[in-house]
């Protein structure tokens, strides 16, 4: 078992036969995922990348038996591509568009809570199980397959904590991006609870972000019902208050926001919590051991 | 992006929020004229000349005066004009002035107590719904109304499939104490709030205070309105009103090479690729026993010309004392980010401080090669632990 993700998803791309949909597509493709095709209204019936492109999501839905959605529309459209997808029955909408309005995704979230579907981002790298499929822009070969389950505010950031954990010859179980943005559809804690009852998962990583209470919701839950090891960074020690610093959510609001403040609840709560970024990996295997 | 507290005003007088009546000046004179127009329309002496700069605490800094006549508008109007005004929200250099708002005076003795309250429009994260927050106790900073009496802290949730409902706006002016025509009033302005707080995409309006006049009037005194940046492409009106005097010129800069910069107070810049990675980045120069002197987001083009810009923008601070660049190369390849820092490092020719170079993910070997043979004084790194020492050892 593995989360969300595995070798029989069937994925379509909206925001196909724009540069960033094609591009990423191919790199899909080239790493194994099954992608069968790609939503661009007014270009239904036409071939890209030798796969069918349809006018809309409950076309491709119909004629793919597509499960899983990944969408690279820009941002003015991006929310309505996300409504569309879940209304089409998508069960996985993972949203990599960075730049969406928040009043446009207060509107998704209320649209979505009574809808059979998970949303993943927006604003996030996607999901990698890893030898199995890889939804979203992150590098392929970082990656290795492994125990290791691994949960993300930011990119590249989550690139470098794959790395040093497939330095050391660990792997990774499923690594999800759950997106920079003040609104996410899965939080850190829903992403927890995947990942803490999933029995290839034998550690997970949480990758957090000044801003916020998502880290420390997921804290108070993993003091409750921990299974496995939990280890924790928090981003931004140095950040100043009131400066938003990069992603529309890595915000310093209050007390309880800062890294500071999440770390210590973090460690109150049995959390391995990482002071330096490069000790990420190394603090893994030793909670392995 | 902020607003003045003028345009924010003028936005509110759109959706017919009541406010505090104000005109604009640029000078002494204009100043004077403007309270020539106030007195003749409400009849009074009495006037508030407010500076309009994007920070809060103006008042303690000596940015916010009552003038007692027209003339004495002018005397203020011309020592707030062209002053540094330091406020706790600024830093010591201060803001300079360059508008002032000439407004109403709406303190007038009357049938009832003036009172002052607190409302504000945000978005509340764990629910993702907006809040209405608001509070008896206004015209204090509400941080420490929050901390000492949270009970005076009260929340109205929206549902965004309707919006905020008649019933809210009741809740809130009984929590508010009002009653008769101010009750009535609060009905009135409430609904505007929020209507304005859509229909610009904002994602903060703070009023602080909202006003009960000795008539029982509701108005908006102060106004701190704030728009969600990823929203300004559909709101040109908006996007308009940008003060650049109000923004640091080194980050507009550093916006035209789409570089998110941000200066910090530290001793060592910072080149990083991606918000996370950088804010971690930052992280392990603090462990390393240095200070970061910025945020620097080269975001996915990390080539020789953004490099350029960046270390252009980071030797201005001649507090910097060395640089670490920190690459992690996923879809971009190090190889190519390694030949974009030899060509900006032998473009800008001298720079006069220590570069460590961290360059991780595809082809990161390569790399490596590439600035060791470069034959500059460039120290090179793969993993992120000796990158941290490499920092420690140019600061001893």
């Amino acid at each position: 078992m593995s989360v969300l993700l595995n070798k029989d998803s069937k994925i379509i791309v909206q925001g196909f036969t724009g540069s960033e949909g094609t591009f990423h597509a191919q790199q899909m493709i080239e790493y194994g995922s099954d992608i069968v095709g790609g939503v661009t209204p007014g270009k239904g019936g036409q071939r890209h990348l030798g796969l069918p492109v349809f006018n809309s999501v409950s076309d491709a839905v119909k004629k793919t038996s597509a499960d899983v959605s990944v969408i690279f529309v820009p941002p003015p459209f991006a929310a309505d591509a996300i409504m569309e997808a879940a209304d089409a029955g998508i069960k996985l909408i993972i949203t990599i568009t960075e730049g969406i309005p928040v009043s446009d995704m207060v509107k998704v979230k209320d649209y979505l809570k009574d809808k059979d579907c998970r949303l993943i981002g927006p604003n996030c790298p996607g999901i990698i199980t890893p030898d199995e499929a890889k939804v979203g822009i992150m590098p392929g070969f970082i990656h290795k397959k492994g125990g290791v389950g691994i949960i993300s505010r930011s990119g590249t950031l989550t690139y470098e904590a794959v790395d040093q954990v497939s330095r050391l010859g660990l792997g990774q179980s499923t690594c999800i991006g759950i997106g920079g943005d003040p609104i996410v559809g899965t939080t850190t804690l829903d992403a927890v609870k995947l990942m803490m009852s999933d029995d290839e998962t034998e550690a997970i990583i949480i990758i957090g972000e000044i801003g916020g209470n998502m880290e420390t919701d997921a804290a108070y839950w993993i003091k409750e019902n921990r299974t496995k090891p939990v280890i924790g960074f928090i981003a931004g020690q140095t950040a100043p208050k009131g400066r938003r610093m990069g992603h529309a959510g890595a915000i310093i609001g209050g007390k309880a926001d800062t890294a500071e403040a999440k770390m210590a609840i973090m460690k109150e709560c049995g959390i391995h919590v990482v002071e330096s970024p490069a000790d990420i990996g190394k603090t893994v295997a030793e909670a392995l051991k | 992006m902020n607003l003045h507290e003028y345009q924010g005003k003028s936005i509110l007088k759109s959706y017919n929020v009541h406010i505090q009546e104000g005109i604009l000046a640029e000078t002494p004179d204009q100043a004077i004229l403007a309270a020539e127009q106030l007195k003749e329309k409400y009849g009074s002496d009495f006037f508030v000349i407010k500076a309009q700069i994007h920070a809060g605490g103006r008042g303690k800094g000596g940015g916010v005066k009552l003038a007692r006549s027209v003339k004495e508008v002018g005397e203020i109007a011309d020592k707030i004009l062209g002053m540094q005004l330091v406020t706790p929200q600024t830093g010591s250099e201060g803001k300079r002035v360059r508008k002032v708002l000439v407004t109403q005076d709406v303190y007038y003795p009357g049938e009832s107590e003036t009172r002052e309250f607190y409302i504000s429009i945000l978005l509340d994260r764990n629910s993702g719904r907006y809040v209405v927050m608001y509070s008896p106790e206004g015209g204090m900073d509400i941080e420490a109304v929050a901390e000492k009496t949270p009970h005076l802290i009260f929340k109205e949730f929206i549902d965004p499939a309707v919006g905020l409902l008649p019933f809210q706006s009741r809740q809130i002016a009984f929590n508010l104490g009002l009653s008769g025509a101010a009750f009535k009033d609060m009905q009135k302005f409430m609904p505007g709030l929020y209507k304005a707080f859509l229909g610009t995409d904002a994602q903060l309006i703070e009023i602080n205070p909202v006003l009960k006049t000795s008539d029982n009037k509701i108005l908006a005194v102060d106004c701190k309105f704030s728009i969600d940046d990823s929203a300004l492409f559909r709101q040109p009106d908006i996007a308009s009103m940008r003060d650049i005097f109000e923004e640091d010129s080194t980050e507009i800069e550093a916006g035209k090479f789409n570089l998110n910069f941000i200066k910090l107070d530290g001793n060592v810049g910072c080149m990083v690729n991606g918000a996370g990675l950088a804010m971690a980045t930052m992280d392990l120069i603090k462990l390393s026993g240095g200070d970061p002197a910025n945020f620097l987001d080269v975001g996915g083009a990390a080539n020789a010309e953004t490099v350029e810009a960046g270390f252009r923008i980071i030797m201005r601070d001649p507090s910097v004392k060395a640089i670490l660049i920190n690459i992690f190369g996923g879809i971009v390849r190090c190889d190519r980010v390694a030949n974009g820092v030899v060509e900006a490092c032998k473009s800008i020719g001298d720079l006069s401080v220590p570069v460590i170079v961290r360059l991780q993910g595809t082809n990161a070997e390569e790399a490596k090669v590439i600035i060791d043979n470069s034959g500059l004084e460039v120290f090179s790194a793969i993993s992120f632990e000796d990158a941290a020492n490499r920092v420690k050892e140019v600061l001893n």
